[in-house]
């Protein structure tokens, strides 16, 4: 102990550094913009705590087949609520996503397999063959795409494209598909136009600007030298885009991607009115009527308030906290790959 | 000879096939173009189509009556929540982003940029859930405007935090050296010159922020909840209109008046929209003008 202060006290003392004013506290504005930018971390884990909070009981009563049956049942709330689990609920109750599940998945799968091709290739022609006039015309449109609000785009899928697909395309495309494999999923029953692929082609249309915008600006940051020096060597315009330009920003392409498939896995309201809100139901081809989570939590709350037991909201709960930990994960998971390979940020949200 | 003859036939037409292939991906490139642009002009000129016929003043200037009447109501509700999320989410989104740009380092600023980047990423309904649990029951709130902006400025304080980081970062830092060796205090600087050259960038988020609020609906269903009524002047305890909730609701009643206002509301987002992001468009023109001569 002793020995310990004696060579404390020996050490020899830092020489006093000259810090310039910069480094000095800001006082009361370095605390604001403190607190401010704690703010949406404090936000993040308060929506995660209340889903968590809220969604235990109904996680308790719908235990883990919540997650792969296809049923939903409110209950009679005419007859005595009974507990079960330590949970009260209102008798005969029983909750199954497995449909609004697979909803949520399907139509978010069709987007992007209609929304990435189209993306990436407006942003390879706009980024490489067109000047920097038109790359700034389409972002424009990109912007505009960005900016239209969810319930226009459903306005739009409901009483115009809709009707019009399922008019004049679908009973052409299914008539002629051939029944085999995938393809046979484009067969049957067309419906109105409000389904599947109706909603997958407005989703489509609602993450182009955040994959086409992420895509646009990883290409042209692509070394022009590199690019010329595999056309000197012979290549095509196209085998120097998928040998030279696609791999050298191909994790900020599929962070992108991600972050696109995650915002149309949460899209609320224009899936709420072209879904056809359907529940209990699993699509039976990809005309078919569906739902998805988060479609279903804003279309059911009002009426789930009815359960006074509470169980309806909560069950509304542990589906919302299924779709923000997927959300969470995705958005997570993306922005990590993306920070380590490259230079480029993913934009926010929906990538304006 | 002969197969030195045959294997130059066989290049040629190898060639000439990757050639043919490479200009159908460039038509498909653009025939992609093409389509990334239809949306968009489709929808507007759709919602102007369908909307312009039977709009009048009375539309702006009456408010709703059940199924008819006019969209004042949810003019001025969208104005009052856009407005507050302004200020509320205004105020934190730029003191956020002036402190991830100014103060934060390391893994803490990692972490925050990453929690409000991923909180923008979370649904809307998910967040508008959380909303009306927490605000509109647990505190007694009931459906009001202040349960509505401090959701809707949840959603959108990432935006302008991240505009306004990007844009102080971008301030050369030549201008802060200058201001320093002139012997202005810390605060001084960022007051008079850091802010002051960063100003158009943040407006600019401020604004594409404001865009987004203005049309978000989710958010708002269960936490502004809805009124036929023009809005009250309070923050709790009074529930108000807006203009996607008259998109939501009337679209599909058996009434040929509420389906027009659907359109009206429509409309009147898209040219709200339209709007903000012409004015974001304009303070960037003029900004990068001024950058030139100066």
């Amino acid at each position: 102990m002793a020995s310990d202060l004696a060579r404390r006290t020996e050490e020899p003392q830092a020489p006093r550094v000259f810090r310039p004013t910069t480094k000095s506290p800001l006082g009361p504005v370095k605390i604001a913009s403190a607190v401010s930018a704690v703010a949406p971390l404090l936000a993040l884990l308060a929506i995660l705590g209340i889903l968590v909070g809220q969604a235990l009981p109904a996680v308790k009563y719908n235990g883990l087949g919540f997650f792969v049956h296809n049923v939903w049942h409110p209950g009679n709330f005419y007859l005595q609520p009974v507990t079960t689990n330590g949970v009260l609920h209102p008798a005969q109750a029983e909750y199954g996503a497995w449909a609004i599940i697979v909803g949520t998945v399907l139509s978010s799968l069709i987007a992007l397999v209609i929304a990435l091709p189209t993306s990436l290739g407006a942003a390879l022609v706009v980024s490489k063959l067109l000047g920097p006039r038109v790359r700034s015309a389409l972002g424009v449109f990109l912007e505009l795409l960005a900016g239209i609000p969810s319930v226009v785009f459903g306005l739009w899928g409901t009483l115009t494209i809709g009707p019009l697909l399922s008019r004049d395309i679908y009973p052409i495309v299914a008539k002629h598909m051939p029944d085999v494999f995938i393809l046979r999923w484009f067969r049957g029953s067309t419906g109105a136009g409000e389904g599947l692929l109706t909603s997958g082609i407005i989703l489509a249309a609602m993450i182009i600007p955040i994959i086409a915008s992420t895509s646009r600006d990883l290409f042209t940051q692509v070394p022009k030298l590199t690019e010329e020096g595999a056309e000197a060597l012979g290549m095509t315009r196209m085998e120097v885009t998928t040998k030279v330009t696609m791999p050298w920003v191909s994790a900020g392409i599929i962070g992108a991607t991600v972050l696109g498939l995650a915002r149309a896995l949460g899209e609320t309201m224009a899936v709420a009115m072209v879904s056809g809100s359907v529940l209990g139901t699993l699509p039976t081809n990809i005309y078919s009527t569906f739902n998805t989570i988060a479609a279903t939590i804003v279309t059911t709350l009002d009426s789930a308030l009815i359960d006074g037991t509470g169980l309806a909201v909560r069950t509304l709960a542990e589906a919302a906290l299924a779709l923000m930990v997927v959300t969470l994960l995705a958005n997570v998971g993306a922005r990590l790959l993306v920070r380590k390979v490259s230079t480029t940020a993913l934009p926010v949200g929906r990538g304006v | 000879m002969a197969r030195n003859q045959e294997a130059l036939t066989r290049i040629r037409v190898r060639t000439r096939r990757r050639k043919a292939a490479s200009t159908v991906a460039i038509s498909m490139g653009v025939i992609a173009l093409a389509l990334v642009t239809v949306p968009s002009v489709w929808i507007v000129a759709q919602v102007a189509w369908k909307a312009l016929p039977h709009m009048s003043w009375s539309v702006i200037t009456t408010p709703g009556v059940g199924l008819g009447g006019g969209l004042e109501n949810e003019i001025v509700g969208t104005l009052m929540i856009t407005f507050g999320v302004a200020v509320v989410a205004g105020f934190i989104g730029v003191m956020s982003g002036i402190y991830l740009s100014q103060f934060a380092r390391g893994r803490a600023a990692g972490l925050l940029r990453g929690a409000s980047e991923v909180l923008a990423g979370i649904p809307s309904i998910v967040v508008g859930y959380v909303g009306y649990i927490s605000m509109v029951v647990t505190f007694h709130w009931g459906f009001s405007l202040g349960a509505g902006l401090i959701t809707l400025s949840a959603m959108v304080v990432p935006y302008i935090a991240k505009t306004t980081e990007v844009s102080l970062g971008q301030v050369p830092s030549s201008y802060v050296e200058g201001a320093e060796a002139l012997g202005l205090k810390p605060g001084q600087i960022l007051r008079t010159i850091s802010l002051r050259s960063a100003l158009p960038g943040i407006a600019t988020g401020l604004i594409v922020a404001l865009a987004i609020a203005v049309g978000e609906t989710a958010p708002l269903l269960y936490t502004a909840g809805y009124s036929q009524n023009l809005p009250h002047v309070a923050l709790t305890h009074s529930p108000l209109g807006y203009l996607t909730y008259a998109v939501w609701t009337f679209y599909n009643e058996p009434s040929t008046r509420a389906v027009q206002l659907s359109f009206d509301a429509a409309f009147l987002l898209i040219v709200l929209v339209l709007a903000l992001i012409a004015a974001s468009r304009i303070i960037v023109a003029r900004a990068s003008r001024h950058r030139e001569t100066a």
